[in-house]
């Protein structure tokens, strides 16, 4: 068996679980993928998310990727990393940067197996705030700023932070003046792909790259293998070479999420009832949900090509990104919407819209009522 | 996950040498073998066979790395692969080689 199969079949635990923290956030941006923006008021406690860390020491699952919302608004943020990093469970979390004070940044700097993702979706302040809202370049970058004069990076106490960014069709052309922002700050760059999953559902068909930007930027990974992407563009491999990675659709296989309120999906991608495989809080907790689950068992299936088999691509890209075909409507044994052979752009075009799943509450905040005013004669 | 497989500082690998897992590696048994860990410069590593697992962790325990594959069960015609595949660990980090005074 290859190691890709194997790694399709399962393993004991997840190689890479995301864990959102809470859904709260000081931001609303437009392809947040968990329509983040309110706390929820079953978020789990304290002793219960510590009763999970304890899991995934006994797991061996040596890191956690922890996002949300913005996961430093939790008041125990720091009691449940610091909890982390005793039981040998490394942490890398994404943060908006708006807590992220001096103190804090030292704070940070003497923390091992601690690891900082700042988000940023642009090169310059209209670019990024146009998609994260108004104040969000200026706070990215005053916690850059911060982290490095604390020691993250080159010849400081601490390794650098990473610089993330979701690759639209607004900053792929601005991937060189990243790449040399990431640099002034001895930054690593890491791109990940926009998913039309959480607001991006309804953001995505306008910021998504054109077919012409994904060569472009398959062609700019292939020339700087030190660019992190965290395998997400890995239905770009159906260009040619592979990228580097794993090239494959770890849902449930070798990757989870766990969201604020404990429930357990496939993917960080697929927060939606569809997806759910169950809860931390169900008896046996999450290795009961991980190993035993339908939803996790179902997944680790062999997969059939579907309308892929005929292409001569399939074995490069494997069909894509199940959450993004999932979130747009298309079947989920097709191709990607992204595909590089314009499949699915093609399959897309068939749809009108009925196909979309229905997005749930989520959490984003209310938009505020624009009270009416009466008109004042002036006379 | 990017950047799993790929070679860190190449330090020249000397099977005559004695090397031992690096103390901040962990191993995480898996159906295939084991998954590795490197808690400092966070990469990860597949090893692709439970003899590979017992031979890593057994390293240190012997005077060099031929003398490790010579007293595992690990069949003298494997011998080479298992070389490569400890050479590509020790290239990242996942083994250290064991100082000169304290074999």
């Amino acid at each position: 068996m290859t190691l890709t199969d194997q790694l399709k079949s399962g393993l004991d635990a997840p190689i890479c679980l995301t864990w959102e923290w809470t859904y709260a956030c000081n931001l609303a941006c437009i392809h947040c993928l968990s329509s983040s923006g309110q706390r929820d008021p079953r978020e789990l406690t304290t002793a219960e998310m510590k009763a999970v860390i304890d899991e995934l020491h006994d797991l061996q699952v040596f890191y956690i990727n922890v996002g949300g919302g913005e996961p430093t608004i939790r008041p125990d943020f720091f009691e449940l990393v610091e909890y982390c990093v005793d039981r040998g469970v490394g942490v890398k979390f994404s943060t908006n940067g708006s807590r992220i004070t001096p103190e804090r940044a030292r704070r940070l700097a003497t923390m091992d197996y601690v690891d900082i993702q700042i988000s940023l979706d642009g090169a310059d302040e209209a670019t990024n705030d146009a998609v994260r809202g108004q104040g969000s370049w200026a706070m990215a970058r005053r916690a850059m700023d911060n982290l490095r004069d604390a020691g993250f990076g080159p010849g400081g106490v601490h390794g650098p932070f990473k610089l993330s960014v979701v690759m639209t069709r607004h900053n792929i052309p601005q991937c060189g003046q990243l790449e040399q922002l990431a640099a002034e700050y001895g930054a690593e760059l890491r791109l990940t792909r926009l998913r039309p999953s959480g607001r991006g559902a309804d953001t995505w068909h306008e910021l998504h790259p054109t077919q012409d930007q994904q060569r472009e930027l398959y062609q700019w990974l292939l020339d700087r293998p030190g660019v992190l992407t965290g395998d997400s563009f890995f239905h770009l491999s159906a260009l040619g070479e592979s990228l580097p990675g794993l090239n494959l659709c770890g849902a449930g296989r070798v990757v989870c999420l766990i969201d604020p309120v404990g429930d357990v999906y496939a993917c960080p991608f697929v927060l939606h009832d569809e997806f759910k495989a169950g809860s931390v809080r169900d008896t046996g907790g999450f290795t009961h949900v991980w190993r035993r689950s339908d939803l996790f068992t179902e997944l680790r299936q062999p997969t059939s090509a579907g309308a892929c088999a005929s292409c001569g691509s399939y074995d490069a890209c494997q069909g894509g990104c199940m959450a993004a075909k999932f979130f747009v409507g298309l079947p989920l044994d097709g191709p990607d919407p992204e595909c590089v052979k314009g499949h699915g752009e093609a399959a897309l075009a068939k749809l009108d819209g009925s196909q979309r799943p229905d997005a749930g509450p989520g959490h984003s905040k209310p938009v505020p009522v624009k009270l009416t005013h009466k008109p004042v004669l002036v006379g | 996950m990017r950047g799993l497989l790929s070679p860190g500082t190449v330090n020249a690998f000397d099977p005559a040498r004695a090397y031992r897992l690096h103390a901040k590696v962990a191993l995480r048994p898996e159906p295939f073998g084991a998954l590795a860990y490197h808690y400092g410069n966070r990469r990860l590593n597949f090893l692709r066979s439970p003899d590979l697992v017992d031979l890593v962790k057994d390293l240190g325990n012997h005077h060099s790395v031929t003398a490790a594959l010579q007293a595992s069960p690990v069949e003298p015609v494997r011998h080479p692969a298992f070389c490569r595949a400890l050479a590509q660990l020790a290239a990242s980090d996942f083994l250290e080689p064991v100082p000169e005074q304290e074999p």
